[in-house]
């Protein structure tokens, strides 16, 4: 079952001609001939898709908070910074098919009733800008954008805006005030963005994938939606997967399949490369907790794990982790956990914003201790320290960020405690080109 | 509204944060503040020392809050009760905030300007630990000059913000701001432009560290050797209410009035604070009001030779004439600077 993908190997699908050949803006003119803006907010409430960036919110209900006061303008956003280590979803469906996301905007502007609307997009994807902006042109020129969409009297203006390529900007409060011209720098909340958003007006923010799949739900129906996937976890998800796999890519999974279908498949990853085996998975970004290869296949009730939020989050933090980004990392036994976590804590210390004192000195002594370790230079009392830092620094600050930075460390230390101190007590050895710790009995063990 | 902090009830505006809510209350209830300043609008929510536990939201919705909140920047709800050095997640919670700001504090007290009305000081020995954890190599910056008379020690910033939100909002042209990301975040003037406005000197005031340090003050003198008078001017700039920092019959120091909380009652002028170093320069009113607690006042109170009427009676005696009908409401709880 493909939704977002379907057809985006068709040559040419890029231009609107194409796209158009094969379906494409028929949700626009569903939507806004046939529907009022409050009856597409209430399909994609029943379709419960939820927010693909990696909070999981509802998509619907976010729209339902949107402030709607009486001559002020209401913005939608669409994030795509897409920075998250690990993910490339977004900018592999915008290169690939840039109408997507734009028939999507046009449908969830008019649900929520925006005249203005922007895509920010990460400032490496200058590329991905260019592609976009040429659609956007084409839209405009058939009357898909612009005064009085296809004679309805609705306007909506769509902008794209390259951000500077900070990771922090991906964050929705830091990335309006980096698209308003400031320092990407996150707010404090409340007022969350639905009620004083993008110049202090109410704004909804979601990612690029979020917004695509709107107009397959007003196509179809939000009830259609909902009968993918399984439960709360509704719909498809695009996960783009990376590491030690024989097939890495961006693939769309119906929600629900299990993780050890995903992984060993010939649909979708085709098992893990020819002679080694599977170690460990960090399952939705950089972000999220990593899991070893036994906790990844199977929840600690013995149940199969499915690509779901909830199946994915069982166990809690223990033993469990989240579906994030959809940014799948695949390792197996020929990585080391402690450089794969110093290569993490590097990436949040360089982009905290400091701003708030937990992250901004947190995340730099995460950052100084684990090289330690990763250099033969680490002492015990040093893995309760790294525990002890991320503890204090989660839930604390301004932003996600925060959270964002202590997990993969704490997770890491909680399932692969023996080869930190492995590093510690063999120093020589661990520093070795190469090395890398083998647990006993372990199931990736050759 | 009804809140209760730390088990004590007390009737606010809405509108009232936590912050002001403990205020209200007093020192003893007070969350502690490192980028919180009331009279700067936009300020606060950065450095987490004031997070408190919120373990019923409202009167409506007693659900506790989930996280720690920082309560310089969340309004109270009818019925809500925080715990602030009641309970030990706060605590704990502050004790990694105080590691978290010293981990690249250069702990140069015994030579920095700011020791003994240092905040951070006061928030280490208030809720920090007196054992160390790192070993790391700290982040070092160049010391900078921001114009004539302001210098700026990178090492010590805590990166409040205060100075920021000072340039921006009391002097013209925002030339003054944070650069960089992270723990390599730094305060800067652009493109090293030096600060050049009439009122930039109240950046000194408002830092709560010594990273900026007034330069015809640096190295003089010790605060807790000094004795702060309130006195006036006419100025046409600014209101002219300063304090002036005596050391002997020697004006070393001109500061705005700072309050209870340590924040400025009128933002002063450069060449209040800068150039008017001589008694002749100004009506003395009296003796600053300084907490028993506090350093300074060890001059004041403490020693049996140096009576707090000090001040007073060599001013009655030598300089002009004493106008005791001071304004007070400097002391009061402050409004938001327009």
């Amino acid at each position: 079952m493909k939704i977002l993908t379907q057809h985006i190997d068709v040559p040419g699908i890029e231009t609107i001609d194409v796209y158009r050949k094969h379906g494409g803006y028929s949700a626009v003119e569903k939507a806004i001939k046939t529907m009022a803006p409050d009856e597409v907010t209430e399909e994609v409430k029943k379709s419960g898709l939820r927010g693909r960036g990696g909070a999981g919110f509802p998509v619907g209900m976010k729209w339902s908070f949107l402030a709607k006061p009486e001559g002020v303008p209401r913005y939608l956003v669409c994030n795509a910074d897409e920075s998250e280590p690990g993910t490339f979803k977004d900018h592999y469906l915008m290169m690939k098919s840039p109408h997507t996301l734009i028939e999507g905007m046009i449908v969830s502007s008019y649900a929520l009733g925006a005249n203005t609307s922007y895509i920010y997009v990460r400032g490496e994807l200058m590329y991905v800008i260019n592609i976009l902006e040429k659609a956007i042109q084409e839209a405009y020129d058939k009357g898909l954008l612009g005064k009085n969409i296809l004679g309805s009297g609705y306007d909506l203006d769509l902008f794209v805006q390259p951000g500077g390529g900070a990771y922090i900007c991906g964050e929705e409060t830091a990335l309006l005030e980096s698209l308003e011209g400031k320092r990407g720098n996150p707010r404090n909340k409340p007022p969350f963005p639905a009620v004083k958003g993008l110049y202090q007006c109410p704004t909804v923010v979601n990612n690029v994938e979020s917004i695509a799949a709107t107009s397959w739900i007003v196509n179809n129906g939000g009830e259609e939606y909902a009968k993918i996937g399984v439960g709360r976890s509704a719909g498809t998800k695009l996960i783009s997967v990376s590491g030690h796999v024989r097939k890495p890519g961006v693939y769309e999974i119906p929600l629900g399949i299990t993780v050890e279908d995903f992984i060993y498949s010939d649909e979708w990853c085709g098992g893990i490369r020819d002679g080694h085996k599977l170690k460990a998975v960090v399952a939705g970004g950089s972000s999220v907790p990593i899991l070893p290869a036994e906790l990844i296949l199977k929840t600690t009730n013995g149940e199969n794990r499915l690509m779901t939020y909830e199946s994915l989050s069982d166990g809690g933090f223990a033993t469990g982790t989240m579906l994030g980004s959809g940014g799948f990392i695949v390792m197996d036994e020929t990585t080391c956990i402690v450089h794969n976590t110093l290569t993490f804590a590097r990436f949040y210390h360089h982009e905290s914003c400091g701003q708030c004192s937990p992250c901004r000195e947190g995340t730099g002594w995460m950052d100084k201790v684990i090289h330690r370790i990763e250099h033969g230079k680490g002492r015990m009392e040093d893995i309760d320290l790294l525990v002890d830092v991320a503890k204090k620094i989660e839930g604390n600050t301004i932003c996600p960020l925060g959270d964002a930075a202590a997990w993969p460390v704490a997770a890491a230390i909680r399932h692969f405690r023996d080869e930190f101190e492995w590093h510690v007590k063999h120093p020589e050895e661990a520093t070795k080109p190469g090395a890398v710790f083998m647990r006993e009995g372990a199931s990736w063990t050759l | 509204m009804k809140v209760t902090i730390d088990n004590i009830t007390i009737e606010v505006e809405p509108g009232t944060t936590i912050m002001q809510a403990a205020r209200q209350i007093g020192a003893h209830v007070a969350p502690p503040a490192m980028c919180y300043y009331e009279p700067l609008k936009g300020s606060g929510g950065k450095c987490r020392a004031c997070l408190v536990k919120v373990t019923a939201g409202s009167e409506k919705d007693p659900r506790p809050m989930p996280k720690l909140v920082p309560s310089c920047i969340t309004q109270v709800q009818d019925g809500m009760i925080v715990e602030n050095t009641t309970n030990p997640q706060v605590l704990d919670a502050r004790k990694g905030v105080v590691e978290f700001l010293l981990l690249n504090h250069p702990l140069d007290c015994p030579v920095c300007d700011q020791a003994g009305e240092c905040h951070l000081q006061d928030f280490a020995f208030e809720h920090g630990v007196s054992k160390t954890r790192t070993i790391e190599e700290r982040n070092t910056f160049e010391t900078q000059d921001l114009g004539p008379y302001i210098q700026l020690n990178m090492n010590r910033c805590v990166l409040c913000y205060r100075c920021v939100y000072t340039a921006d909002q009391v002097t013209e042209g925002r030339v003054h701001g944070v650069m960089h990301r992270g723990d390599h975040a730094e305060i800067s003037t652009y493109i090293e432009k030096a600060i050049d406005n009439d009122f930039s000197g109240n950046v000194i005031d408002v830092c709560p560290v010594g990273a900026l340090t007034d330069k015809t003050y640096r190295f003089k003198n010790r605060v807790w050797f000094t004795k702060p008078v309130d006195a006036h001017c006419d100025c046409g700039k600014c209101s002219g209410k300063v304090t002036l920092w005596y050391r002997g019959d020697e004006v070393i120091r001109v500061t705005a009035r700072k309050n209870e909380w340590g924040e400025v009652q009128d933002f002063i002028c450069n060449t209040c604070r800068f150039e008017r170093k001589k008694t002749s320069d100004w009506t003395i009113e009296g003796p600053m009001k300084v907490a028993r607690h506090s350093v300074i006042s060890a001059n004041k109170y403490g020693a049996s030779s140096i009576k707090p009427a000090f001040p007073l009676k060599q001013a009655a005696e030598q300089y002009k004439q004493i106008d005791d009908n001071r304004d007070r409401s400097f002391l009061e709880p402050q409004k938001q600077l327009k």
